[in-house]
């Protein structure tokens, strides 16, 4: 499903990822834990093709596929998907028609029909019920004036209506509350699947006990240094980074 | 050939023709030829009437329509300047005075402009644009003296003073000093300039600073225009600064019957800084004109502009900002405000902010607001008990705080609010607010 | 390819392709000789038919034009104007109206059907009598057209209909023939004849335009349309427009245009004139799409405009939407003058420049009356090797008590070889006016463009969409059809030009 190996990236010219090696079988849910500054959101913008992350040595192959030599869009399109840790704000652009068009591009390239306003609005209405969303979510315009909660509530809107097959969660519970955090468990472990898998990127444990791993990895300036099962979360809390960091 | 002209650009033209042979640096051919195309350049424009978008909103006429003599050389020795603690130069009448001056254990170089005028060759003129601004012209043409600081690699120069004073004089006398400020790479200076003169005298004080910042240095220029209330102020201002440097001004324009400050920044090199903020404090009868004009010319520049101008009795006040953004100057940041507060019915504001970009990855914004104080603000003030004029006092300082407190220089910011609550206090006695 | 650049690189290859109303329609046309002089100025208003008091109005500004200077003031660069190498009249020749479809030149039907204006009404706009008295699509609220080709009005649809109302629509060629009184009471007293330049040649030549008239108290049933097409060569097109709302009337009114493609460039001097006398409301909107010029700047219409309303009345209110996308050069400035006491002038625009395109436009507001409240929006967007300028004027008279204005101008830069310019003037003479100015410059953010694309939009799109977002607040105040047409003719505008 999704093969990284040894990824070397640089921003600013600066070595951030250095041989970061990971694999990732269609169903699964890895977490990837670590220190600030060990590389973990680095992680996800190369996957996701931000501009700016440059990978300088290592490969990634997604479903077969070369994607670093994909565009952003056709990365969406092909099922990646990025929570962002900072979602954009979009001024004058209303949220359902940015989530028309950007689920409109992924239907055309699953080879699927088009969804009109009506279709969409139905779609989304249903989902938004569930994320406990107000409707005139819909109607401001993507991001801006929502509070920290209602942006991320607005991610996992977008990642349930554009049903990925690779979710990248980057940070997605920081400064969230318990009821929020529950609300981003519960769309992820509801898009559970064989063909549905996710890197969960987060500093905590707490989130762990709501979306419950497969695999747990600890990054540590730019490379895997342990990996484990969901009980190395649970280490990881208890005895803090610095041990591992030393031992590796 | 026509008459003699006693008034106007033609009168200065005549000035320069018979004074061509006893101005300073007559000897000089490279003097010559620089007041010789300044001259050109003078005849050229004359004194620009509103036609020229850069004086749209300020008419010369007034300057235009007088007869202005020679200022004479030093007569007043009776001036007793209170002491400050601070070196100062002294001007009277646009003329270096020595004797009133007190510039011992600097650390750097100030000198006369008419005496160090030999060795000025490439410096002088070297920022100003007389070919652009008239009255620079004017200046390059007729100037006389003025006043040369130079500050060393790594100096830090501390705190100076000019003090530029006008005497009571029937011949109404223009004079034209050009000022030279040049600081070399790393060093800092804090000048403050005081211009001053009798509330009757009737004089052109028509200054023109050069000013050179390198690399990483820091000049704070700080200026109190509070010439007498017959005096025209028209002042120009270069300022051009290298990589890292940093060009604060703060001008206090709140003297002169007619008041033209007019500033040209150009940060020529990465990362420099500009800050330039302002207050106008216009009264009955009297026109002040802040006219800016910044020049991103390199990447990554930042600049900051503030100004407030406070309008009472039968005034104009003008504000003029141009932001030049060029397509070398990437990731610019360029902020300006500028905001009027009208105390009478009969002040007018003019405000032409602008901006002119071609770089892309660039954030610039302007702002401008006109009002008269806000009522209910007024309303809550007289409510506490404080008495109508003291309330309005009270909002106006507020009002101008934002441009005060901007002035990072403290001995500055000190000279300045001295100089407003007695600008306040003085229209509080005149009367001339008008109650809202 | 990092993502910026890649905007750079396809906005600068914008090509002819994009211009997607670029055909000539084939039909005879009428012209008098090339050239200006007193004797085109006569000869327009024989074929007109015209009073002897219009003929010396024309005469009257034809002098003073002669006179004139073109100004120079405005940001924008063009080689000089021969105004003696122009056709000033052009004609289908089409002596009499037509009666049923069969007897419309079909080369102008195919013109309307390409046009793609809301011309679901061709029967009624080709003037097929009682075609408009029957809603055309369902129910849903018609448009009255006028249709302006070249220099003569060819049809207006619902004229009967509006008629019962006590509504006039026609051509103001008609008008003048029809209701001369109230053209005369009119016309020029918004825009004077030696107003400046342009509108002076206008009101020495102009052929034809719109004309209404809404009574008293009516609220215009329907939105009013003109579609203005510039199509013979050589042609200038200098199109009047006169509106009147009477006391306590209400109209909107719509207002398109579109030329071929050509080499060269083709001038449009239009003079608008709006009057709104007491509670009276005019909406006046435009989408501008006149041939820009291809992407090395060869040909396209210079649009030099004059727009001004007078609000003449108390509580009268005149809205300005334009969507400016087209025109090699545009120099507009629709403005209001607010006279009446508590009357309100609004001003909304978005205008493009893309490949050589300049625009200078902006708005002129004065406060006069007391209470006068004025609000200004403007987007500005520039890409390729465009220059878009905002030149406004807020001026408050000593006698406008407690007048408003608030403007705000933002600009938003595509690529490193256009040019964005805010050139406001604030001129207040009144101590209880409060004046807000607000100017903005940004480009679209990195971060922006990278989350619309994560989410599986095209570059283009995602430029599209936040253009189209940056310009809301504008095109919020359109009328719901020229809304659409309008987001679309962003779109198209930036396309070639990103993706």
């Amino acid at each position: 499903m999704l093969k990284i190996e040894n990824l070397h990236a640089t921003v600013d010219g600066k070595q951030i990822l250095k041989g970061l090696t990971l694999e990732i079988a269609p169903g699964e849910i890895h977490a990837i834990m670590g220190p600030n500054g060990s590389g973990k959101s680095t992680l996800s913008y190369v996957l996701a093709g931000r501009e700016g992350y440059e990978v300088t040595e290592g490969s990634v192959t997604y479903k077969g596929q070369d994607l670093l030599a994909m565009e952003p869009e056709e990365r969406a399109v092909a099922g990646v998907f990025l929570a962002f840790q900072a979602p954009v704000e979009l001024p004058g652009v209303g949220n359902a028609n940015f989530l028309r068009t950007a689920l409109n591009a992924v239907r055309r390239a699953k080879g699927e029909s088009e969804v009109d306003a009506i279709q969409f609005l139905k779609l989304a209405r249903a989902r938004m019920k569930v994320l406990n969303m107000p409707d005139d979510m819909l109607k401001r315009p993507v991001n801006v004036g929502f509070s920290g909660g209602e942006k991320k509530r607005n991610e996992m809107l977008q990642m349930a209506m554009l049903s990925p097959t690779l979710a990248l969660l980057d940070e997605t519970d920081s400064g969230l509350d318990i009821d929020a955090l529950k609300m981003v468990a519960d769309t992820v472990n509801s898009l559970r699947g064989p063909t549905f898998s996710a890197l969960v990127i987060t500093h905590y444990q707490r989130l762990l006990n709501h979306i419950v791993p497969d695999h747990v990895h600890v990054l540590s300036a730019g490379r895997i240094i342990r990996s484990g099962g969901p009980e190395l979360a649970q280490e990881l809390e208890a005895t803090g980074y610095a041990a591992s960091v030393a031992a590796a | 050939m026509t008459a003699v002209n006693t008034t106007g650009a033609g009168a200065f033209l005549a000035r320069h023709e018979g004074l061509r042979a006893r101005l300073p640096g007559a000897g000089l051919p490279w003097v010559v030829a620089m007041r010789e195309a300044a001259a050109a350049a003078f005849r050229a424009q004359g004194f620009p009437t509103r036609r020229v978008e850069a004086w749209r909103y300020t008419d010369l006429a007034a300057v235009n329509g007088t007869v202005f003599g020679e200022a004479l050389t030093g007569v007043d020795d009776a001036l007793a300047l209170p002491a400050t603690g601070n070196s100062r130069a002294v001007f009277v009448d646009g003329r270096f005075r020595a004797d009133l001056s007190t510039l011992d254990g600097l650390g750097y170089t100030v000198e006369s402009l008419a005496v160090a005028l030999p060795s000025l060759e490439g410096r002088l003129g070297a920022v100003a644009r007389p070919a652009e601004q008239a009255l620079a012209a004017l200046n390059g043409m007729l100037f006389e003296d003025g006043l040369v600081v130079t500050v060393p690699a790594g100096v830090a120069g501390g705190v100076l003073e000019l003090l530029s004073f006008a005497t009571l004089s029937d011949r109404a006398p223009a004079y034209h000093p050009r000022h030279l400020v040049r600081l070399a790479e790393g060093a800092s200076l804090t000048l403050i300039e005081t211009a001053a003169g009798p509330a009757a005298a009737r004089y052109l004080h028509n200054p023109v600073f050069e000013i050179e910042v390198a690399a990483r240095a820091r000049f704070n220029h700080g200026r109190l225009q509070q010439e007498g209330l017959d005096a025209f102020f028209l002042s120009t201002v270069y300022a051009a600064v290298a990589e890292g440097g940093t060009y604060d001004n703060f001008t206090l324009n709140a003297g002169a019957r007619l008041a033209r400050n007019e500033i040209h920044v150009a940060l020529a090199g990465p990362k420099a800084e500009c800050h330039m903020n302002g207050v106008q404090l216009v009264a009955d009868g009297q026109h002040a004109d802040t006219t800016t004009a910044l020049d991103h010319a390199a990447p990554d520049c930042a600049s900051r502009q503030t100004y407030k101008t406070v309008l009472a009795g039968r005034s104009r006040g003008v504000f003029q900002g141009k932001i030049l953004v060029r397509k070398v100057a990437q990731k610019t940041d360029g902020y300006q405000m500028n905001q009027a507060l009208l105390l009478s019915p009969d002040a007018e504001i003019d405000s032409k902010p602008q901006l002119e970009i071609y770089a892309d990855d660039v954030k610039c914004s302007h702002g401008a607001t006109v009002g008269e104080l806000d009522a209910d603000n007024l309303f809550f003030l007289r409510s506490r008990g404080i008495p109508l004029e003291q309330a309005k006092a009270i909002l106006v300082e507020a009002f101008l705080t934002e441009a005060v407190e901007a002035v990072a220089d403290e001995a500055i910011r000190a000279a300045l609010s001295g100089a407003v609550s007695g600008w306040w206090q003085r229209q509080g006695v005149a009367g001339g607010i008008e109650v809202a | 390819m990092p993502a910026v650049t890649e905007t750079l690189e396809t906005v600068q290859s914008v090509t002819e392709g994009g211009y997607k109303w670029g055909f000539e329609t084939d039909i005879e046309m009428e012209f008098a000789p090339k050239g200006l002089n007193e004797d085109i100025v006569r000869f327009i208003s024989a074929k007109k038919n015209e009073p002897a008091w219009l003929l010396e109005w024309r005469l009257k500004a034809f002098a003073m034009w002669k006179k004139m200077e073109e100004p120079s003031w405005a940001a924008v660069s063009y080689p000089k104007i021969d105004y003696q190498d122009a056709y000033y009249y052009a004609a289908p020749t089409q002596k009499v109206k037509p009666k049923s479809l069969d007897e419309v030149d079909p080369e102008l039907l195919k013109t309307y059907a390409k046009l793609g204006i809301p011309l679901k009404e061709q029967a009624i706009l080709a003037g097929v009598e009682g075609a408009g008295d029957t809603p055309a699509d369902g129910g849903r609220m018609p448009i009255a057209v006028d249709a302006v080709f070249d220099s003569v009005s060819v049809a207006t649809s619902y004229k009967e209909r509006l008629a019962k109302d006590g509504i006039i629509f026609c051509a103001i060629s008609e008008a003048v023939q029809e209701h001369p009184e109230l053209v005369r009471q009119y016309l020029g007293t918004v825009v004077p004849q030696a107003d400046n330049y342009f509108a002076a040649l206008n009101s020495a030549v102009f052929t034809d335009g719109s004309f209404v008239y809404i009574p008293k108290g009516v609220r215009c049933p329907m939105e009013l349309s003109t579609y203005f097409r510039i199509n013979a060569k050589s042609t200038g097109q200098f199109e009047r427009t006169l509106i009147i709302a009477d006391e306590g009337s209400t109209v909107s009114y719509l207002e398109g245009c579109t030329a071929p493609q050509r080499d060269e460039n083709q001038l449009h001097a239009a003079v608008v004139e709006l009057v709104a006398l007491d509670d009276a409301t005019i909406k006046y909107s435009t989408v501008q799409n006149w041939y820009p010029g291809d992407a090395e700047g060869r040909g396209g219409i210079y649009n030099f405009v004059t727009k001004r309303a007078d609000c003449r009345g108390a509580r009268s209110k005149v809205s300005w939407t334009q969507v400016e996308t087209g025109s090699a050069i545009t120099w507009k400035y629709p403005s209001c003058i607010l006279r009446g006491d508590d009357s309100v002038g609004e001003f909304y625009s978005v205008a493009i420049t893309n490949n050589r395109q300049q625009a200078d436009t902006g708005t002129k507001m004065f406060h006069i009356g007391k209470n006068t409240r004025s609000t200004i929006v403007s987007k500005g967007i520039s890409a390729g090797r465009g220059q878009n300028t905002y030149r406004g004027l807020v001026k408050i008279s000593p006698k406008a008590a407690g007048a408003r204005n608030f403007t705000q101008c933002d600009s938003l830069l595509i690529g490193d070889e256009c040019g964005a310019h805010t050139v406001p003037y604030i001129e207040n003479r009144c101590m209880s006016a409060k004046v807000e100015h607000e100017a903005t410059t940004s480009r679209i953010a990195e971060d922006q463009l990278f989350y619309c694309r994560q989410r599986g939009l095209s570059e283009e799109d995602a430029v599209g969409l936040i253009v189209n977002g940056f310009c809301r607040e504008v095109l919020k105040e359109l009328p719901m059809e020229f809304a659409v047409e309008a987001q679309k003719l962003l779109q198209i505008s930036l396309e070639g030009s990103v993706g």
